[in-house]
C-alpha cells in the first residue's frame, strides 16, 4: 500500500536512527555471561554504554578493542587479541560477542580470520565461544544489527539435531525482534508456558536487563539465555520469530536444524494475537486457557472505550520498521490515521503499513510533516521531545531510547494484555491533553461550521 | 606532520597543565595519547570530549561529520541549559553511507552545511570530524573554508576525531578550534573594567545561574562563558575581557593560558563548588579586575556579598549538622570535583571515609590530603565488591558518585546521590551547596531504604547475595591474613601502570636492584608510566616510601 521513499537531504537533522553495532551488542546482552565487544575506537562503545544505561537504568556490560589512529591503519589483529585475552582474564565470560564498527570496516579487518589465529595461538580461549558479526555503522540501522547478530548466534552456536525424530514437540524457540521490551518477553513466556510449551528465547533480555537484583557483581551480563541452552535449541519442535527483522535468524535456524518457523509480523493488537493464540493452540494441542479468553474480552472492551479518543486521530509516527508496523497497526485498527510515517531502514514490511508513504528519514522530517499535515499525536522515542514541544501536540514515547521517562524496559505491547494497556496509556494521554488544552469555551464555535476545522476535538 | 598531529603535540606541550609539569621532555612529547587497553576500557573518545566542551554554545549549529554512530547514538544527552536558543540541542549529522566511504564525504558535508545555513541561519556552524571521514581523508578544514567563503558565515572545523585519544584531549582540541578560528574575530559593542571570562564551565543543570546573580549584583559582567549558555559572538569577542576564571580542572587550560599570552588576560583557577571555594573565587575575580584597573571599591562590594551569602548558607546548613552527626560519606568521583566537594561536605559536618583519586592529578590529591588529613583513605581502584563491603560495613551511610558505580549502591539498597554530569540538580555556589546538603539529607533519611532492604518472605537473610558477597570478601581477607606469602604476592600483584600493565612487585624489584630514585629510571627499567603517564604520581609515592632514610640535616 505505502510507497517507500528515501530522504534526499545531505544532512540528517535530529536522528531517529541508531547504529547497527549497538543493535548487535544489545542482542549479545540477551545471552548469559556475555561480554559484547565493539571492534572500533573507544568512543563507539562509550556512546552505546551511555545510551543503554540511560534507557534500562542498569549497569551495561560492553567493551571496546580501543582502536587508536595507528591501529586503524595497521589493522586490528593485536587489539582484538588483547581484548579477548583481557576480557577472558578479567570477566570470565561464557561468550564474547564481537561487532565491527565503521572504523574497522573502512579498513576491512578480517575478524573471523583473527579469531581463528587467536584460538590457535592461545589454548585458553581455543574453545571459548566467540561470535563475530559484521555491522558497519555506515550501513543499515539498529534493528538490522540485532537481526544479523541473532542469525550469526544461531549459525555459530545452535547444534543441528543428530536425530530429527527425537525432536521435542513441547519445546519452542522464540526469536524476538529488538522492538520487544524485557517486559514483552516476560509476557510472551507466560503465554507460551500456559499452553504447556517450553520456550527458549534468543536473545533473552528479560533475564538480563529487566532490573532485577543480581546475585553477585559480575562484569558480564547476568541472566539471559545460556550458551548450552542455545545449542539445545536445535531440538525444538517450532521456531516463532517476531518481527520481519527476525526472518534472517529464523531462516538460519531452519537451514541448520530443519525446524519449521512461523513469523509473526506483529504481536500488538487483536488480530495478531488471535493468530498467535490460535497457533499456540494448534502446536500444543490445547485449547486457549480461560485467562486468555478473559483477556481477549478486556482488549475488545478497551478498543471500544479507547476508540472514542484514538479514532480519527492524525498520527505522526517515527520508529524502526517493525515497531512502526506493530504499533502503527494497532492505532490504525482503532480508527487513527497514520498521516506521517518515518523510519530508519529498508524492510519489506514498510509497503504494508496502512499509510500513503513511508519515509526513511529523521525526526526533522517527522516534525515538519506532522506540522504540514496537521497531526495531533506524535509517537516516537524520547528524542521526539523537542519536536513535540514545538508542535504542541500530545507525545507518546515508544522504543529505544527512552531516557526521560521511567519504565521503558517494561512497556508492554504484546499479548491481549499489552494491547489493552497500550490503548489505556495512549487514551489517557489524549484525555489529559484535551483537559489541558482543548476544553470548549464560549468562543469555540463562534465561527460556525468554519470553526470546526480550526477548533480542537 | 599533519596539522592535526601538530595541534595535538602543541596541546601536549601545554605548560599550564599540572600533569605535564611532572613529566620529562620525552614523556611530554608522547603526551596524553594514552594507549588504551583493549577489552579493559570504555571512556569517551576525543570527539565526545570536543562536543562536551563546545556544545553548550547555544546558538551554534553543531554538525557531526561521520556515520550515524557518532551523533545518532548520543545526541541531546547533555544536561547543559540555555537561556536563549535551543539550536545547540538539534542533532545535525552527515550520517555518511557506504558510497560516501568509497568516494569521500566532502560533498555531502558541504551540502549539509548549506542546508543548515538555509534552514536554520545560525551565527556559525561547527563541524566535528570523526574517525571514518578522517580515515578516508576528508579534509574538513578545506570544506569549512570553502563554505565560509561561499556563505559568508563562520564555519568552524573542530578536528578531533575519536581515535586520536580520550575525552580530555578532545576538550583541549575543542579549545584549539576556538583559539584558531573564533576568539578575537569580533568586537564587543562596548567594554567595561568589569568584564570577565569564565572558561571551562558548561552550565550543567543550569548551575552557572546559581552564581551569576551574585556577579550581577557585585557589578561584574560575564563577557563570555566558554562555553556554558554561551553565544557565538560572545566567544568571538571574549579577547576583550579584563580577567578570566578557569573552572573544571584542566579541561580548557590551553584556552586560558593562550588568551593570557595573546591578549594579556590574566586568569586563575577556581571553583564554585563549596562555600569557601566560592568565596575565594569571588575575591580572586575582584582582585584580578582591580589589578587590571577596576575601581577598588569592587572588593568592598564583593566582600559584602560574600559575608551576606556565607552567613545565609551557614545558617541553612547548620540546621542539618545535628542530622549529619556521625554520618559517613563515601565519595567516588574523579578530578576536580573530588577536592571541591570534599570541602563542601565537611562544611556540612559529614565525615568522609574515602574519595576516589583515580582521575585526579597530583595537586588534587594534595588538596584532599590537606583537607582530610594525611590518613585519608584513598580509594584508587575499589572493586564493586569492596565498594559494597565498605558501604555495608556501615563505614559509609551514603555514597556520592557518578556513572557506573551508582548501580552498586542502588542494588545494595544504600542511599546514593548523583554528582555526575547527567545529574538533575545544580550544586554550584552558595545556593548549590545548600541544595546538595538538602539532597543528601533527603537521600539519607528516606524510609525507602529500610523498605527495600527487607528480605523477601522466601529469603533466608544469611544466604542472600549480600551476605554471600561479604562472606566471600571476608574469606579472601582471612585467607590472606593466614598466608603471608600469598598476601605478599597479592600486594605485589597490584597493577600500578594500567597502560603498560606493570605490577607493584616489578617496580619495587627494579628500584631495589638498580637503586632507582626517579620516575624516569623506573620507566627505563620497567616501562611503567610509559603510556599515559598518569601513574607517575603513584610511582613517585613508591619511590618516596622506598627511599633510603636521608642523613640527618646538620643544624645551621
Ligand atoms: S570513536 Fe570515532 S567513530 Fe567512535 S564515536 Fe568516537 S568519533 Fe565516532
Amino acid at each position: 500500500m505505502a510507497t517507500v521513499t528515501v530522504g534526499k537531504k545531505a544532512c540528517s537533522v535530529n536522528p531517529l536512527k541508531m547504529s547497527q553495532p549497538i543493535g548487535g551488542a544489545l542482542a549479545f546482552m540477551g545471552l548469559r555471561g556475555a561480554m559484547p565487544l565493539l571492534h572500533g575506537s573507544q568512543g563507539c562503545t562509550s556512546f552505546g554504554l551511555v545510551l543503554f544505561t540511560r534507557h534500562f537504568k542498569e549497569a551495561i556490560p560492553m567493551q571496546t578493542t580501543a582502536m587508536s589512529e595507528v591501529a586503524t591503519v595497521l589493522g586490528g589483529y593485536e587489539n582484538v587479541e588483547q581484548a579477548i585475552l583481557n576480557i577472558y582474564k578479567r570477566a570470565k565470560p561464557e561468550i564474547i560477542g564481537i561487532c565491527s564498527t565503521g572504523v574497522t570496516e573502512t579498513k576491512g579487518d578480517d575478524v573471523d580470520g583473527y579469531i581463528r589465529q587467536i584460538r590457535a595461538k592461545h589454548s585458553d580461549v581455543a574453545n571459548l565461544p566467540i561470535v563475530y558479526v559484521s555491522t558497519p555503522d555506515f550501513k543499515d540501522a539498529f534493528q538490522d544489527g540485532w537481526g544479523k547478530t541473532v542469525a550469526k548466534i544461531v549459525e555459530a552456536l545452535v547444534e543441528a539435531p543428530k536425530n530429527t525424530s527425537r525432536r521435542d514437540a513441547t519445546r519452542v524457540n522464540v526469536l524476538p525482534g529488538s522492538h520487544l521490551t524485557p517486559g514483552d518477553l516476560d509476557e510472551l513466556r507466560t503465554i507460551i508456558e500456559d499452553f504447556g510449551l517450553e520456550p527458549t528465547f534468543l536473545p533473552d533480555l528479560s533475564g538480563s536487563l529487566d532490573g532485577h537484583i543480581p546475585d553477585d557483581f559480575t562484569p558480564t551480563t547476568i541472566g539471559g539465555v545460556g550458551v548450552e541452552e542455545v545449542a539445545a535449541m536445535g531440538q525444538a519442535g517450532w521456531t516463532i520469530a517476531i518481527g520481519e527483522q527476525m526472518r534472517l535468524a529464523a531462516e538460519a535456524m531452519k537451514d541448520k536444524t530443519g525446524i519449521p518457523y512461523r513469523l509473526f509480523e506483529r504481536l500488538c493488537g487483536l488480530e495478531p494475537n488471535d493468530a498467535f493464540i490460535a497457533f499456540l493452540s494448534e502446536i500444543s494441542g490445547r485449547p486457549a486457557p480461560m485467562k486468555y479468553r478473559r483477556q481477549r474480552g478486556q482488549l475488545v472492551d478497551a478498543m471500544l472505550d479507547g476508540h472514542f479518543h484514538i479514532g480519527g486521530r492524525k498520527v505522526a509516527i517515527g520508529a524502526e520498521p517493525d515497531l512502526l508496523h506493530d504499533v502503527g497497526g494497532l492505532l490504525t485498527e482503532m480508527g487513527a490515521h497514520i498521516l506521517v510515517a518515518v523510519t530508519t531502514t529498508q524492510s519489506p514490511i514498510l509497503e504494508r503499513i496502512a499509510t500513503d508513504d513511508v519515509l526513511i528519514g529523521d525526526l526533522e522530517d517527522l516534525e515538519n510533516l506532522a506540522r504540514e499535515r496537521g497531526c495531533d499525536l506524535l509517537v516516537t522515542h524520547s528524542h521526539g521531545r523537542q519536536g513535540a514541544a514545538r508542535l504542541k501536540i500530545p507525545f507518546f514515547r515508544i522504543g529505544i531510547p527512552m531516557f526521560d521517562r521511567l519504565g521503558g524496559g517494561h512497556q508492554l505491547t504484546v499479548g491481549y494484555r499489552g494491547g489493552r494497556d497500550l490503548i489505556f496509556d495512549i487514551s489517557n494521554l489524549l484525555m489529559a491533553d484535551h483537559e489541558e488544552n482543548h476544553e470548549p469555551t464560549p468562543e469555540s464555535w463562534r465561527g460556525g461550521v468554519e470553526s470546526l476545522h480550526t477548533a480542537s476535538h | 606532520m599533519s596539522s592535526l598531529s601538530a595541534t595535538i603535540q602543541d596541546v601536549f606541550n601545554e605548560p599550564g597543565c599540572g600533569k605535564n609539569a611532572n613529566k620529562s621532555e620525552a614523556e611530554r612529547k608522547k603526551g596524553c595519547t594514552k594507549q588504551l587497553q583493549p577489552g579493559g576500557a570504555a571512556g569517551g573518545c576525543a570527539f565526545d570530549g570536543a562536543k562536551i566542551a563546545l556544545q553548550p554554545l547555544t546558538d551554534v549549529a553543531h554538525l557531526v561529520h561521520g556515520p550515524i554512530a557518532c551523533e545518532g547514538n548520543s545526541w541531546d544527552n547533555r544536561g547543559a541549559k540555555s537561556s536563549g536558543s535551543n539550536l545547540w540541542r538539534t542533532g545535525f549529522t552527515t550520517d555518511i553511507n557506504e558510497t560516501d566511504v568509497v568516494f569521500g564525504g566532502e560533498k555531502r558535508l558541504y551540502k549539509s552545511i548549506k542546508e543548515i545555513i538555509e534552514k536554520y541561519d545560525p551565527p556559525a556552524v561547527f563541524v566535528y570530524q570523526t574517525c571514518v571521514p578522517a580515515m578516508i581523508g576528508d579534509d574538513i578544514d578545506a570544506v569549512c573554508k570553502a563554505a565560509r567563503e561561499k556563505f559568508g558565515k563562520p564555519v568552524i572545523p573542530v578536528n578531533s576525531p575519536g581515535f586520536v585519544g580520550p575525552k580530555n584531549l578532545g576538550n583541549k582540541l575543542a579549545g584549539e578550534a576556538l583559539l584558531q578560528h573564533v576568539i578575537g574575530t569580533e568586537e564587543p559593542d562596548y567594554t567595561t573594567p568589569y568584564d570577565l571570562n569564565i572558561i571551562g564551565e558548561y552550565n550543567l543543570s543550569g548551575e552557572l545561574w546559581q552564581v551569576k546573580p551574585l556577579l550581577d549584583e557585585i557589578g561584574i559582567r560575564v563577557l563570555s562563558c566558554i562555553s556554558g549558555d554561551g553565544k557565538y559572538r560572545e566567544v568571538a569577542y571574549s579577547h576583550r575581557a579584563k580577567a578570566a576564571m578557569m573552572v573544571c580542572s584542566k579541561a580548557m587550560i590551553n584556552v586560558a593560558r593562550k588568551m593570557e599570552e595573546r591578549y594579556g588576560i590574566p586568569f586563575f583557577e577556581g571553583s564554585f563548588y563549596g562555600i569557601e571555594d566560592t568565596s575565594d573565587s569571588l575575591r580572586e575575580i575582584a582582585r584580578l579586575l582591580i589589578e587590571r584597573g577596576a575601581p577598588s571599591d569592587l572588593m568592598d562590594r564583593t566582600e559584602a556579598v560574600i559575608a551576606r551569602e556565607e552567613a545565609r548558607a551557614w545558617a541553612a546548613i547548620a540546621k542539618f549538622k545535628p542530622r549529619f552527626e556521625g554520618k559517613k560519606v563515601l565519595l567516588i568521583t574523579g578530578g576536580v570535583k573530588s577536592w571541591s566537594v570534599v570541602a563542601a561536605l565537611q562544611e556540612a559536618g559529614l565525615e568522609l571515609v574515602g574519595t576516589s583519586v583515580k582521575k585526579s592529578t597530583k595537586e588534587d590529591k594534595e588538596r584532599i590530603k590537606e583537607l582530610m588529613g594525611q590518613d585519608a583513605h584513598m580509594i584508587e581502584d575499589m572493586t564493586p565488591r569492596e565498594m559494597y563491603k565498605m558501604l555495608k560495613d556501615a563505614r559509609a551511610d551514603i555514597m556520592l558518585s557518578g556513572g557506573r558505580s551508582q548501580f552498586i549502591a542502588l542494588k545494595a539498597s544504600m542511599p546514593w546521590l548523583d554528582i555526575n554530569q547527567e545529574r538533575h540538580h545544580a550544586y554550584m555556589g552558595y545556593v548549590g551547596m545548600v541544595k546538595l546538603v538538602e539532597e543528601i539529607d533527603k537521600a539519607l533519611y528516606n524510609p525507602v531504604w529500610a523498605q527495600v532492604r527487607k528480605p523477601a518472605p522466601w529469603e533466608d537473610p544469611s544466604t542472600n547475595w549480600q551476605s554471600k558477597a561479604i562472606a566471600a570478601a571476608e574469606a579472601e581477607a582471612a585467607a590472606l591474613a593466614a598466608d603471608p606469602v600469598k598476601a605478599e604476592e597479592v600486594r605485589r600483584a597490584k597493577k600500578i601502570c594500567n597502560c603498560k600493565s606493570v605490577e607493584l612487585g616489578v617496580i619495587e624489584d627494579a628500584i631495589l636492584a638498580n637503586g632507582l630514585t626517579t620516575v624516569e629510571g623506573v620507566r627505563e627499567h620497567t616501562n611503567a608510566s610509559g603510556g599515559c603517564g598518569a601513574c607517575a604520581i603513584r610511582i613517585d609515592e613508591i619511590l618516596e616510601l622506598m627511599a633510603p632514610v636521608a642523613p640527618p640535616i646538620a643544624a645551621e
